[in-house]
């Protein structure tokens, strides 16, 4: 769901008798749950989707540190500062290690980076929301970590290796995140009636916003089937998205938070909640880049990438002269 | 009497570590290249540590504050940050060379209060020390990197060379209070200081190509609580929160 709508090859998924020698024997050996290395064999659609995928995703980490570190500065005390500090360090660390696994695909980071500042790549459309009060900090950590773990877990055993060996590490750190996020919720519903009301407010603008994460619903859903078969994509986007409502509901009422939803209702049938309609129009705006901080968010990347050339091209003279040095002294 | 100047001592450091951390933490997303956006957050959380062991020390010898009570309930002119610390990031440039101005005072600092007469500070000293002497080993290389780089860069560290130099004095040149200090054996004279200080600062900025300003005038009244105008900027975000919601817990 930091990816949440990665185009696939857009063909349909053959089966076992259509493939070639080549694409059955890879088929198989991800159906026999062998690990895909970056050495082996794959076919093309593969490693273009996976590029995708991944590269989305560590964009999101990436964009996902803006609206975080919004408010490094503003943190109310020096302990819940130096737990947003270690957090968004993460985040960035988390988009270290994806682009380092995608690079293992043949794709360099300067490449991906290109793509995202030019707007050819997506991130997840959840960071295009503003952080307006101390307690969207707090929901964040809960609600989006806490939709990214739903995703991420089943990555861990992506049939792709170095993206499932960075899923596991991952996966991790995004339940601490989500912990503390919880953490400072509760904080506030322990507090006085502008705290909690600052809680609410939160859950009120981010619960929406976090449910879209799981990207369009099956019904709409084009590029999974193929993924689903290479198992780069393990679970359907509704399937999860009903995981994180029904995780997430009691852990709201716990606190005494209020779910926005006048449609949401125990079905003790299906052993799950019911829930409204998801504003599609809203997330199809926000991806096509016209949500709240769309605009923000790119300038904010680019500047970071412009007013830092002389600083990566200083790094490289750098390296030049050095090696030029080191020849001429042999 | 050793205790006041203690926490005159436990504040300059705790105030330092805390303005750094706070000009570190606003760069969170905006650095040139994701390694330094890890390694800049990474710093500003060191410093925020050492920021609740010196504040709290502080706060102890004041009978019974806590570091946050410190960090966010103080004005201005109660602050004891060198004004080094509070320069605006500026560029890049400018961050790097005021953090390997401060890194190169921050490491012999602290060696020398690990052999305090206050073991309270002793003890902080120790546990900041391995920090520190990563975060000037990491300074110090990227001034020789980006010294010694392009042409823009080392232009630009050149200038920043330039802006920051007058303001590290201050860190340097001892006032009454690092005098009686130095006296009771609480802090390092800072005369030795010093000269690790100008030993480390010369061969780096040698090998990066870069020259130290000239007969620089001293730039300083932080230590005294004499401000520059960013101070209270910094302040302003830094404690809207406690200000705001007065007494609330979060
Ligand atoms: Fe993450
Ligand atoms: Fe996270």
């Amino acid at each position: 769901m930091y990816a949440q709508e990665v185009k696939s090859t857009g063909e349909a998924v053959k089966s076992l008798k259509e493939m070639s020698p080549e694409e059955r024997a890879f088929q198989e050996k991800i159906d026999a749950g062998v690990k895909i290395e970056p050495k082996d064999w794959m076919p093309e659609g593969y490693r273009k989707t996976l590029i995708r995928q991944i590269s989305q995703h560590a964009h999101s980490e990436i964009v996902g540190e803006l609206p975080e570190g919004n408010w490094i500065t503003r943190a109310p005390t020096l302990e819940r500062k130096a737990i947003l500090l270690a957090k968004v360090q993460d985040e960035a660390g988390h988009g270290l290690y994806l682009y380092c696994a995608a690079e293992t695909l043949g794709v360099s980071r300067d490449e991906m980076t290109e793509q995202l500042l030019s707007g050819k790549a997506k991130y997840s459309s959840i960071f295009n929301y503003p952080t307006l009060t101390w307690a969207d900090i707090g929901a964040i950590g809960w609600l989006v970590d806490g939709a990214a773990i739903m995703n991420q877990v089943p990555l861990q055993r992506c049939s792709y290796g170095p993206y499932s060996r960075a899923m596991i590490r991952i996966c991790k750190e995004e339940s601490f995140h989500q912990r503390q996020g919880y953490a400072i919720m509760m904080q506030l519903m322990k507090g006085d009636a502008a705290q909690r009301e600052m809680a609410q407010d939160a859950l009120n603008r981010w619960w929406w916003p976090s449910l879209m994460m799981f990207g369009p619903s099956d019904a709409d859903s084009v590029h999974s089937a193929q993924s689903m078969a290479w198992k780069i994509k393990q679970n359907t986007n509704d399937e999860l998205r009903q995981k994180f409502v029904d995780q997430t509901v009691p852990q709201a009422e716990f606190i005494g938070l209020k779910i926005p939803d006048p449609d949401l209702k125990w079905n003790e049938e299906k052993g799950g909640y019911d829930f409204g309609e998801i504003d599609w129009n809203e997330f199809h705006e926000v991806l096509k880049g016209n949500g709240p901080c769309n605009k923000e968010r790119m300038e904010a990347r680019r500047k970071a990438w412009n007013d830092g050339a002389w600083f990566r091209d200083g790094l490289m003279a750098h390296a030049k002269k050095r090696a030029a040095k080191k020849i001429a002294a042999e | 009497m050793p205790n006041a100047d203690s926490r005159e001592l436990a504040l300059r450091m705790g105030d330092n570590c805390l303005i750094l951390a706070q000009r570190l933490g606003a760069w969170c997303g905006h650095a040139p290249a994701l390694e330094e956006d890890i390694a800049l957050a990474n710093t500003a959380l060191d410093l925020i540590g050492q920021t609740r062991l010196w504040l709290g020390l502080a706060g102890e010898m004041e009978g019974g504050k806590s570091a946050d009570d410190l960090a966010f309930q103080r004005d201005a002119r109660a602050f004891r940050n060198c004004l080094l610390v509070e320069q605006p990031n500026g560029d890049y440039a400018h961050t790097l060379v005021r953090q390997f101005l401060f890194d190169a005072w921050h490491a012999p600092m602290l060696t020398g209060l690990m052999k305090s007469a206050d073991p309270r500070v002793a003890e902080i000293a120790a546990k900041s020390i391995k920090e520190v002497d990563y975060h000037l080993e990491r300074s110090t290389d990227l001034v020789i990197r980006l010294g010694d780089g392009s042409e823009e860069s080392h232009a630009r560290m050149q200038s920043a060379l330039d802006d920051f130099y007058p303001f590290a004095g201050e860190l340097l040149t001892p006032d009454a209070v690092d005098e009686a200090l130095a006296e009771a054996g609480l802090a390092l004279d800072l005369q030795s200081v010093r000269s690790a200080w100008r030993s480390h600062v010369a061969a780096t900025l040698q090998e990066a190509t870069l020259t130290a300003p000239v007969d620089a005038p001293v730039r300083k009244g932080g230590k005294q609580g004499l401000h520059s105008e960013a101070l209270g900027y910094v302040l302003a975000e830094l404690q809207w929160m406690q200000r705001a919601y007065p007494g609330a817990e979060w």
